[in-house]
């Protein structure tokens, strides 16, 4: 049941992506974000593609491990290709009683829909190479340097690591809960919406009982072992920029530099039905 | 004989719990009770479930006060607001679920916790994770998460994340309970060799007798009050008295206690097979 | 209802870098009204196995029989109500507690059942007294204001008011203090001798089983290692602890006294037991003390 989702779980491997200071990365993956909502022509969607694929490689991860992750979302692009094609105004190529398709609608719908699996996709290379504590620390040091936020910068990654310390915990947990009332005979896959919702509360129920007891404990815990929050607090893991990241900014900025371009010198090689 | 100040100090300490509801009655979790641990000591705790032996250890790390009494932790009492922080890093404590202690996703960086919130400089930080893990038997799975590890592997990662604190007593809160034979054996093992080897001062609170065979000294809790005190043979050899407050003997001393019982002249501190053994063949 | 296990075997995360053979090639027979305790450090494949047991997980290989019925091959709802009659008590049973009041929660089973009203409340007044509690004293209380021990005991009951014909249940003692062991070993042995239900008796402790059980499963790396009775499954001392496992202490207690009264009964586990054995063995040496050098003899010859 929770196989499929490969957001945020972490790939183990060696590889140059993996070695990547954390904060190099989400600055990295931020800049490709942006940069995927900045370019609006083939050749910028090719460039960002291309570099994906260099990224994939590099990477050391499966490829259809990384694609797995997409299959979550296959209803959002659905969606928004259906909605951009058909809401977009402009020259109509198709249509039947109020349902129109332009050709603006398509242009938009096929933008969309790459940005989105190029978001993904870039966003789960991330999460893949980075170890959630990893991932965590980055955080936290990026928004340290943020002035707005800095001060929850603490709160909110101690918040951030407790979380994905209990998240397989919780999942077991679910789980054996879900078996333990299987065994007592509730349908858990049966009957129709409501039935559904309803059989879910002996689930939960438990679920939320046994989350509060542990987080109860961990307060006392932790308290016991002097956590007082972020104050006067040092950290075992020192993060220090090496070569490779000081290459993977230059890349990062030539990335920017070459996809911000690319919006100005859109080259016609488009099919014609495709162009703007 | 100068007598050195112990390390864990109760003073005629009793703790009412109140379930919240208006003109209740709070139930006596402790009830005046006194013990004083001295520094190296290995003193087991035992009382069966609500016999009050939690509740004294949540007393001795500051978590809970005392309604009447004093609870000193090397002369410092945890009334005073200024020294907790020192209270729990001198008398460190290891709880009874492995999962609900562990804060970290990585082993080394949970035994990194307790130092960082102490503020200690990152070299010693590194330091200290790299010896608690290698005190503990758990080097090899400095990289691991927790998530992965056996139960008594857990409970290794969380004493050693208390010794990486450098405490000078660990408190040890039914560490054993939830765990399975084999985990419960590298845990005792791991908690004697702290205390033999690094001289560190136990407590340990259990409900199980075995574990406490090799203890200086055993308490008996009943109803918060301490009923039995002394060596584990002088302990042990009241089997009546400790069944009748719901508590096991080890098997060999209840072996040569039905013997007894049978009119056979053996002693009454038999703690092991081997000279239980040998005083039933003297018998012969 | 008897239980064949025919070449089962199972494969945790199959296809994935993860896969893990949890259960080899396990065949049994458990007969009906046997009282069976399962054996195994952990991660042995206990847990796995009696899962298959009610259908929760499917095997990868092999099968189980349910009085004569291929359970893996009967239609979904024949599965539903098969499953219902063997009762599986997980381990900390307390987590699975949701209602409100006890004997809501203790009816929930019994309600999947499709059971009328009254029958329900019969149902649930009999299971919640059968674990030793007092039905008008919890019925109303909430189950998260009772105790550990008591919470552990309302779980068992919304099994029992299932009336399973075969119990099943995966360490119900954890963590409980001696009495509170005691006593729900004693009322899960009631349950068994009362009414001949087959019980399967998951533990660490070879103590508490040797005292309980008719039979022993040991189960090693996915695999059976002895299916027997108590007094023979101990006199393997040496393999149960190549296997991670340990005899009762009473056992190694009487083996070593063997060597001293060659007439002594070593395959015995309980401490009742023990006493017993010693002071007949004990008494006829002083009715004849002439065993003593008649086992001199014997040691000579060794």
């Amino acid at each position: 049941m929770f196989e499929n989702i490969t957001i945020g779980q972490y790939y183990p491997t060696d590889s140059f992506i993996h070695r990547l200071d954390p904060r190099t990365k989400i600055v990295f993956t931020a800049a490709y974000i942006v940069m995927l909502f900045v370019i609006n022509n083939f050749w910028g969607y090719l460039a960002a593609g291309v570099l994906l694929v260099v990224m994939l490689v590099t990477s050391k991860i499966p490829v259809r491990y990384v694609f797995k992750g997409l299959k979550g979302i296959i209803f959002i692009i659905v969606l928004t290709v259906i909605l951009n094609m058909f809401m977009t105004q402009g020259d109509v190529i198709w249509s039947w009683g109020f349902l129109q398709i332009t050709k603006q609608g398509v242009d938009t719908a096929v933008k969309m829909a790459i940005r989105l699996v190029f978001l993904v996709v870039g966003t789960s290379l991330m999460t893949l190479t980075t170890s959630p504590i990893d991932l965590t620390d980055g955080m936290e040091a990026c928004m340290n340097v943020m002035p707005g936020i800095r001060k929850y910068a603490h709160e909110l990654a101690m918040m951030m690591s407790i979380a994905l310390r209990f998240i397989p915990t919780l999942l077991d947990e679910t789980q054996k809960i879900m078996k333990a009332q299987k065994a007592r005979g509730a349908q858990l896959d049966t009957g129709g919406l409501i039935q559904r919702a309803k059989a879910l509360v002996p689930i939960l129920v438990p679920l939320f009982v046994s989350a509060f007891r542990r987080a109860d404990e961990l307060a006392v815990a932790m308290e016991a072992r002097c956590y007082r929050g972020g104050k006067g607090r040092t950290r075992l893991k020192q993060l220090v920029y090496e070569r490779r990241d000081v290459i993977t900014y230059t890349a990062m900025f030539i990335m920017i530099a070459v996809l911000w371009g690319s919006r100005y010198f859109p080259l016609d090689v488009l099919p014609t039905w495709l162009r703007g | 004989m100068n007598k050195e100040q112990p390390i864990l100090s109760l003073k005629d300490v009793s703790f009412e719990y109140f379930s919240g509801e208006e003109n209740e009655e709070g139930s006596l979790a402790l009830d005046g009770l006194s013990l004083d641990v001295q520094k190296g000591e290995f003193v087991g705790v035992i009382g069966h479930n609500g016999s009050g032996k939690s509740t004294m250890s949540k007393l001795l790390n500051a978590i809970i006060l005392p309604t009447k009494g004093d609870v000193l932790v090397k002369g410092l009492n945890t009334k005073d607001e200024q020294v907790t922080w020192d209270i729990r890093q001198t008398a460190g404590m290891v709880f009874q679920n492995p999962d609900n202690q562990l804060v970290a996703t990585i082993v080394e960086e949970d035994v990194a916790f307790g130092p960082e919130n102490l503020g200690v400089i990152p070299g010693e930080i590194r330091r200290r994770v790299d010896e608690s893990l290698e005190t503990v038997g758990m080097s090899a799975f400095k990289k691991k998460e927790p998530h992965n590890l056996s139960g008594g592997q857990k409970q290794r990662v969380a004493i050693a994340g208390i010794l990486a604190m450098e405490p000078e007593c660990i408190i040890f809160d039914e560490p054993t309970a939830m765990l399975d034979p084999s985990g419960r054996a590298e845990v005792m093992k791991t908690i004697k060799k702290l205390n033999r080897e690094n001289h560190m001062t136990v407590l340990h609170i259990t409900h199980y007798m075995d574990e406490l065979i090799d203890a200086d000294r055993i308490v008996v809790l009943d109803k918060g009050k301490i009923v039995m005190q002394g060596t584990p043979r002088e302990v042990f050899s009241h089997v009546d008295e400790l069944k009748a407050i719901g508590l096991d003997v080890p098997q060999m001393t209840a072996v040569a206690h039905g013997l007894r019982q049978k009119g056979f002249d053996l002693p009454d501190n038999l703690l092991d097979v081997k000279e239980t053994a040998e005083a039933i063949c003297r018998l012969k | 209802m008897p239980i064949k296990i025919e070449h089962l075997g199972h494969d945790y995360a199959k296809g994935t870098p993860f896969e893990y053979r949890a259960l080899k090639d396990i065949n049994l027979e458990i007969e009906d009204g046997c009282f069976v305790g399962l054996i195994g450090h952990t991660g042995s494949g206990k847990s796995t196995l009696i899962q298959h047991l009610n259908g929760l997980l499917e095997p990868t290989s092999g099968t189980v029989y349910v009085d004569g019925r291929d359970i893996f091959n009967e239609k979904k709802d024949e599965l539903y109500k098969l499953r219902l009659r063997i009762g599986l008590v997980f381990q900390y049973p307390e987590h699975q507690l949701f209602e409100e009041t006890v004997a809501k929660d203790v009816a929930f089973g019994p309600r999947n059942l499709g059971l009328n009203e009254t029958e329900i409340d019969d149902r649930v007044r009999e299971a919640i007294e059968n674990v030793g509690l007092d039905f008008d004293e919890v019925k109303d209380k909430s189950p998260f204001e009772l105790s550990g021990g008591q919470m552990r005991r309302v779980a068992i009951a919304g099994i029992l008011a299932m009336e399973p014909t075969v119990l099943i249940l995966d360490e119900p003692t954890a963590g409980l203090d001696p009495a509170g062991r005691d006593e729900i070993l004693g009322q899960i042995k009631k349950l068994h001798d009362e009414r001949g239900i087959t019980v399967i008796l998951v533990s660490h402790s070879m103590e508490d089983v040797g005292k309980l059980v008719d039979k022993i499963i040991v189960m090693n790396d996915g695999d059976i290692e002895y299916f027997d009775t108590p007094a023979e499954v101990f006199k393997h001392t040496k393999h149960i602890e190549e296997i991670g496992l340990a005899a009762p202490e009473v056992t190694y207690l009487m083996q070593r006294l063997k060597e001293t009264y060659l007439e002594i009964n070593d395959s015995i586990f309980t401490v009742e037991g023990a006493v017993d054995e010693i002071t007949r063995v004990l008494e006829l040496h002083d009715q004849n003390p002439s065993l003593a050098s008649a086992q001199e003899t014997g040691d000579a010859d060794v």
